[in-house]
């Protein structure tokens, strides 16, 4: 069974190329430009596991997190920040995210935490 | 005004304590004790210089009044003693007549009468009108003379009575003459004198009860001496001081007499005979309780100035250092903060540009990956392992930027205080990285010994970071290329932890450890702003730790720093940040 990845990212280049690789990889992805598209992704399909950036327009990582939370309180969620300290990626993971990954990510990083996620 | 300026300087040596004091701080000490030793001083002087002559003239006139009271009394007593025996000698004369005078018999029995009665009485003579001695009741045989020549007769003849200057007897023994002239009714006139030694004088000037040191006597208006004075001559000698005789007032003046002594001399003139009393006192003697006080008041003076001199260096020295604390505080304070305002802006600007670049970076992480990954899935093309290896490369550089971004957002946040529970082993570890290249370039020996078992301690991770970054800094500026640099963690005494950072350079002498920590000190000469340990030891105070250093010139240096495990409870609130 292959897994379903949706990542929200306001960087579009940035997230079309990543989808790419992971599909490579032998996921199936979804992408989403802002939180509220990728909310309503969520509502509509079941995905396994969600990417989100931190840092977006108009509504933010934290907030999205809040959202899904809240929609589907099971659905693990790796963050990604672009800044070089931990504390919005603590603030995350209190909220309830898995994990955070540092912007820019070393694939292998990302694959390994994905396997953490669906393993358990 | 060399002596005053010297003395200027001694006062600022005490206050800057052999440091080499700023100018303004001198000044400032040096014009505070002028002035609050010439607002105190002077009316104590003025007042005590007006009392001393107030009183002095005071006390003269209570010292020279009794004085002359002395003298004016005892001369009375003097005046008294003729009159009562010139009043006798007047009631003989008229109490008896010639005729019965004349009979030796009455005279003697007379003379027996007054000498048991008044005392002093030598002899009686009647004497008539041609100057013959007519009779006689005494020791001498005088009948027979004539006194005609004489001056008492003269005198007598002319005032009716007359009291003599003392003159030597037939025994060498000092006499006066008593004379009174009679009238009889028919028209003749005889004189009845009486002879009285003087012993009851020295009665009278012993009743003055004078300290050994002052004299009294009397002299007659030429100044022969009357009585023998202890100091100014014998009887019937010329007098060895001045006296002033022309008066019969009485009168003190001041003099020196022949033996060189400041004396105080009290003059009283006779009314009835031609006699002057003089009492001659030292003027030490009489003014002695005013020179005692003198030199009590001068004690007092002398002690008031040594007191206030003490207190007014004492308290000045005490103020100013207190300024200057309060001035190098504010000073401190507002360098920390116009630098920390420079940092801030610096660290906002770095970090709006580390973001920007960071987004684009992760773009070509991810494009630069996927290339990889298609070149590894598909097909076997030429350059195909070349191409491998430039994207990998991308890949690599990527990274390194990262690394760059991370540490300009991290650097740019240390500005705000934020209390999190951190590893300080961490930190040390995140500080290094950054020195890790220059450490390599000069071929330095950096030994790390942290100890893995410390606990997180609540503290700002990046004001820690600053912390430690300067004091590794100033251990590499002060080796030489291969010197070593020891950093170590460990449990500190109590809660917290301790860090060390030794060196094997420089080193440094007393004089600069102990204003190492002062702001805008600093020995690298032209590119040092002499903030850094400033700043290092205003941080470390915020978070509740402190620094100590351990130097010997030419052997290195060992800063220790030591944190509590949570920061003091006005920082933690988010008090003052630097």
């Amino acid at each position: 069974m292959t897994t379903h990845v949706l990542l929200i990212d306001d960087e579009q280049e940035f997230v079309t190329t990543l989808a790419e690789r992971l599909d490579i990889r032998g996921f199936s992805t979804a992408t989403a430009e802002d939180g509220d598209t990728g909310l309503a992704l969520i509502r509509q399909e079941t995905f396994d596991v969600v990417i989100l950036d931190l840092l977006m327009p108009g509504m933010n990582g934290l907030e999205t997190l809040k959202h899904i939370r809240h929609i589907a309180p099971e659905l693990p969620v790796i963050l990604l920040t672009g800044h070089g300290s931990t504390r919005e990626g603590m603030e995350g993971m209190r909220l309830g995210a898995v994990d955070y990954l540092m912007k820019p990510l070393a694939i292998e990083d990302l694959l390994d935490k994905l396997k953490e996620v669906v393993a358990s | 005004m060399w002596t005053i300026r010297s003395f200027i300087d001694k006062i600022d040596d005490l206050f800057s304590r052999g440091a080499d004091s700023p100018g303004h701080y001198r000044n400032l000490t040096r014009n505070i004790i002028i002035t609050m030793l010439v607002v105190t001083i002077t009316p104590l002087t003025v007042m005590g210089i007006l009392n001393h002559f107030q009183y002095g003239r005071h006390l003269q006139n209570e010292l020279i009044t009794p004085l002359a009271n002395t003298v004016s009394k005892a001369k009375h007593s003097f005046e008294l003693f003729f009159e009562e025996r010139l009043s006798t000698v007047r009631f003989i004369a008229n109490a008896y007549d010639f005729e019965e005078l004349n009979d030796s018999r009455t005279l003697h029995h007379l003379l027996r009468i007054l000498k048991t009665e008044l005392g002093g009485f030598v002899d009686l003579a009647i004497i008539n009108a041609d100057g013959d001695l007519v009779s006689y009741a005494g020791p001498y045989n005088l009948a027979g003379k004539n006194y005609a020549s004489q001056r008492s007769f003269q005198e007598v003849l002319v005032k009716g009575s007359y009291i003599s200057n003392v003159f030597m007897g037939h025994r060498q023994l000092p006499h006066i003459v008593l004379a009174v002239q009679r009238y009889t009714d028919d028209g003749t006139n005889w004189i009845i004198r009486a002879t009285i030694d003087t012993e009851r004088f020295y009665t009278l000037l012993g009743s003055l009860r004078l300290s050994p040191q002052s004299d009294a006597f009397l002299v007659n208006s030429e100044g022969i001496m009357q009585t023998n004075s202890a100091l100014y001559g014998k009887t019937l000698k010329a007098c060895r001081l001045t006296i002033p005789t022309g008066t019969r007032s009485t009168f003190v003046s001041e003099t020196t007499d022949p033996d060189g002594r400041q004396i105080l001399l009290a003059c009283s003139g006779f009314n009835n005979a031609d006699y002057v009393l003089v009492i001659a006192k030292p003027r030490s003697v009489v003014l002695r309780s005013w020179y005692a006080l003198k030199s009590d008041a001068l004690l007092v003076y002398a002690l008031s100035l040594l007191v206030i001199i003490f207190m007014v260096v004492k308290m000045t020295g005490t103020l100013v250092r207190r300024i200057k604390e309060s001035d190098e505080r504010r000073e401190t304070a507002l360098t920390e903060l116009q630098h920390n305002q420079k940092l801030s802006s610096i660290g906002r600007l770095a970090a709006g540009v580390a973001h920007e670049i960071n987004n684009p970076l992760a773009i070509i992480n991810e494009k630069a990956g996927l290339m990889n990954d298609l070149v590894a899935a598909g097909e076997d093309f030429p350059h195909r392992k070349r191409l491998a290896e430039l994207t990998e490369a991308i890949i690599g550089s990527v990274s390194r930027c990262k690394t760059i971004t991370h540490r300009l957002l991290g650097f740019a946040r240390k500005l705000d205080t934020l209390m999190e529970p951190l590893s300080i082993n961490e930190i040390l570890k995140e500080v290094m990285g950054f020195l890790e290249r220059e450490a390599l370039y000069r071929q330095l020996d950096v030994s790390i010994d942290l100890d893995p078992s410390l606990a997180d301690i609540l503290s700002d991770r990046g004001q820690l970071q600053q912390v430690f970054l300067n004091l590794l800094t100033n251990a590499f500026a002060a080796v030489e290329d291969g010197g070593t640099v020891r950093l170590a963690s460990m449990p500190a005494q109590g809660k917290g932890v301790t860090v060390t950072v030794a060196d094997n350079g420089c080193g440094m002498t007393e004089d600069v450890a102990k204003r190492i920590f002062d702001p805008f000190f600093s020995t690298k000469k032209g590119n040092g702003t002499g903030l850094g340990l400033s700043i290092t030891y205003g941080i470390l105070k915020k978070l509740g730790g402190t620094i100590t250093l351990n130097t010997r010139q030419g052997e290195g240096t060992t800063f220790t720093v030591t944190l509590p495990d949570k920061p003091p409870a006005d920082t933690q609130k988010g008090g003052p940040t630097p």
